[in-house]
């Protein structure tokens, strides 16, 4: 063994270092404030529980992405938490059953056996709400209109609002009556948003004209508000099953964009992410020079009936390693203090003091010369303060 | 606002068909890239830059957003294989085939497979789907060579014309998939930088169907 391989830490895990490290623990604590005055109740789910509970409902990514354990006292295999979403619906669904609308948060490590992206931490440090209990509008809007406070809150510049909606498509592929296997192929095609070769797949595989229009002009509808009108006024002509769904959109936009007229919204129906437990409305934000969604959540109702209670539930959640690297608040020590080493009682009294006022005061151990703002000095026959 | 834009694209074939489809979107390099060492190029707009990279790491600069578009072939997309990119436009240009190949009249030997290829997950996922096993032998060129040494039975590689293949006594065995050049956004990019980027994928994408209209 090398003396690398005992100092190397493992592909995608990091540390947190100064003063990096207190920039991500004040915006914690500044969020989950923040979260408290919306109402929202803070939870701390288990690092591990069972595999069975964590995987419920659940895609397929996520279960790769979870790393296992087998438990020695069952014999079942754990999972380290990949994701809070599926623990927090478990808590509304079982453990903290409350009737009602139910308003949680999390900020904790999540661990991922593989990375969810290039630019992803393998242990992001998971922060979100989420929102149980209400299917209507009006709680997409509550948890979007939370997202962007809470980025606003981290001071994140320029932000950015995708919406999209994933009954839109899910109403075109029920009514194409496409199975499972052309479902996978045409998820990647539309992934990679090429119209080209969405229009040759949907000649090709589906047979009813308005229905191939729908879905050609489902990669073409992406963009500015304009183009959320041009969807509503020909997709739902087309298809009109989609029509409750893109009114939602819609409504939740104007609503949003009122609240927040600086953010501006991109619109696109063919944003699948999620697909496998996502029911409704879905959004990210994104901010310039980070090439993935900095904060992203949607609509999953109904997780919970595995649980026991099946409820209306809308959520969103943020690496808040990657907010604080983004967030341009200033994050500076309070003032600095240097204390002389002395076993002068008088002395621990005036540091005590100075601490509780919130000054960072330091106590000189050796020789060694220490920065600080000001520093402690016996003068006039007591300590006084002063300025560097 | 305007944002910077960046745009990479890759020196040879691909970089001599995209120039005229970037010039119809109005970006023009300032000076010949063909004739400059340098990697970085400015245009005619101030807040559009041109970087230029080997066409595998096209990819890899547009998905971290260190580049907003790029071109690259659907060969080293496939093997790419990334959920962060999006491929908005077919450019039709750099054609080509992505083939299995082999010796002329070789016979297959019973149970795995000996493949070489650069393309490995593309390979892979072929064979697997035709319910084939293989041993992928990763190269990194002059695939040809593998099955007449005997280090491979088969190659997965680019067919233009074939004639590379049958001056070495191979013939090109089975279609994996058509090859051509596409302009790739990152996702984040396509969101945020929306107003400026969708401009020139919808004038590429005239100049590309004006293109297609010449050639029939």
């Amino acid at each position: 063994m090398t003396s690398a391989d005992r100092w190397l830490l493992p592909d995608g895990i990091d540390e947190v270092l100064p003063p990096e490290a207190l920039q991500v623990e004040r915006l914690r604590r500044r969020l989950l404030d923040r979260f408290d005055t919306w109402g929202y109740d803070l939870v701390i789910p288990p690092a591990l529980e069972y595999l069975d509970s964590l995987l419920t409902g659940a895609g397929k990514d996520l279960d790769l992405r979870t790393f296992k354990v087998t438990d020695q006292l069952s014999g079942r295999l754990m999972g380290l938490s990949a994701d809070t979403t599926s623990q927090v619906a478990r808590i509304d669904a079982h453990s903290f059953a409350r009737d009602g609308v139910s308003r949680l948060s999390y900020c904790r490590t999540v661990f991922h056996a593989q990375a969810s992206s290039l630019l992803a931490s393998r242990t992001p440090m998971q922060i979100g709400a989420e929102l149980y209990g209400e299917a209507g509008q009006r709680a997409d809007v509550e948890i979007i209109s939370l997202m962007l406070d809470t980025l606003m809150t981290a001071e994140l510049p320029a932000l950015h609002l995708d919406l999209g909606h994933v009954g839109v498509f899910r109403a075109l592929a029920n009514k194409a009556g496409i199975s499972k296997e052309q479902q996978v192929a045409l998820f990647s095609l539309l992934k990679l948003k090429c119209t080209s070769d969405l229009d040759a797949w949907a000649e090709r595989e589906v047979a009813d004209p308005a229905l191939i229009e729908a879905f050609k002009l489902l990669t073409r509808l992406q963009g500015d508000r304009q183009c959320l009108l041009d969807a509503i006024a020909r997709l739902t002509e087309l298809v009109p099953e989609t029509a409750n769904e893109l009114q939602r959109l819609q409504q939740v936009a104007e609503q949003v964009s009122q609240r927040f007229p600086s953010i501006p919204l991109y619109f696109d129906l063919t944003e699948l992410r999620g697909y496998d437990y996502h029911t409704g409305l879905v959004f990210a934000a994104y901010v310039p020079g980070y090439g993935d969604a900095i904060a992203q959540g949607g609509r999953y109702d109904d997780t919970g009936a595995v649980f026991g209670r099946a409820r209306a539930a809308t959520g969103f959640s943020a690496d808040l390693k990657v907010l604080a690297q983004f967030a341009t608040a200033a994050n500076n020590h309070g003032t600095s203090v240097i204390a002389p080493a002395s076993d002068d009682p008088q002395l621990w009294t005036v540091i005590q003091q100075l601490r509780a006022q919130g000054k960072r005061v330091l106590v000189q151990l050796n020789d060694d010369t220490v920065s600080a703002d000001a520093s402690l000095q016996f003068l006039d026959g007591q300590w006084q303060l002063v300025e560097a | 606002m305007t944002q910077p834009l960046t745009i990479a694209l890759s020196k040879g074939r691909i970089l001599d068909d995209t120039l005229p489809l970037l010039a119809e979107a109005g970006i023009h390099p300032a000076e010949d890239i063909h004739k400059s060492r340098k990697l970085i190029f400015d245009t005619n707009h101030e807040h559009i830059k041109l970087v230029v990279i080997r066409a595998t790491d096209v990819p890899t600069y547009v998905e971290y957003g260190a580049a907003d578009l790029g071109v690259a072939g659907k060969d080293v997309l496939m093997e790419y294989g990334s959920d962060n990119l999006c491929e908005p436009l077919d450019l039709n240009i750099a054609t080509c085939r992505l083939m299995t190949a082999a010796l002329k009249g070789a016979v297959m030997p019973h149970g795995r497979l000996k493949v070489a290829t650069k393309f490995v997950n593309v390979a892979k996922r072929y064979f697997a789907e035709q319910g084939r096993q293989v041993d992928i032998i990763k190269l990194y060129g002059g695939m040809e060579l593998a099955p007449i040494m005997g280090l491979a039975d088969m190659i997965v590689d680019i067919v233009d014309t074939g004639s590379t293949l049958k001056a070495n006594g191979l013939e090109a065995l089975d279609l994996i998939a058509p090859v051509s050049s596409r302009l790739v956004a990152g996702r984040a990019a396509m969101k945020v930088k929306h107003a400026q980027i969708q401009p020139i994928i919808d004038q590429m994408a005239a100049a590309v169907a004006r293109q297609r209209n010449n050639a029939q």
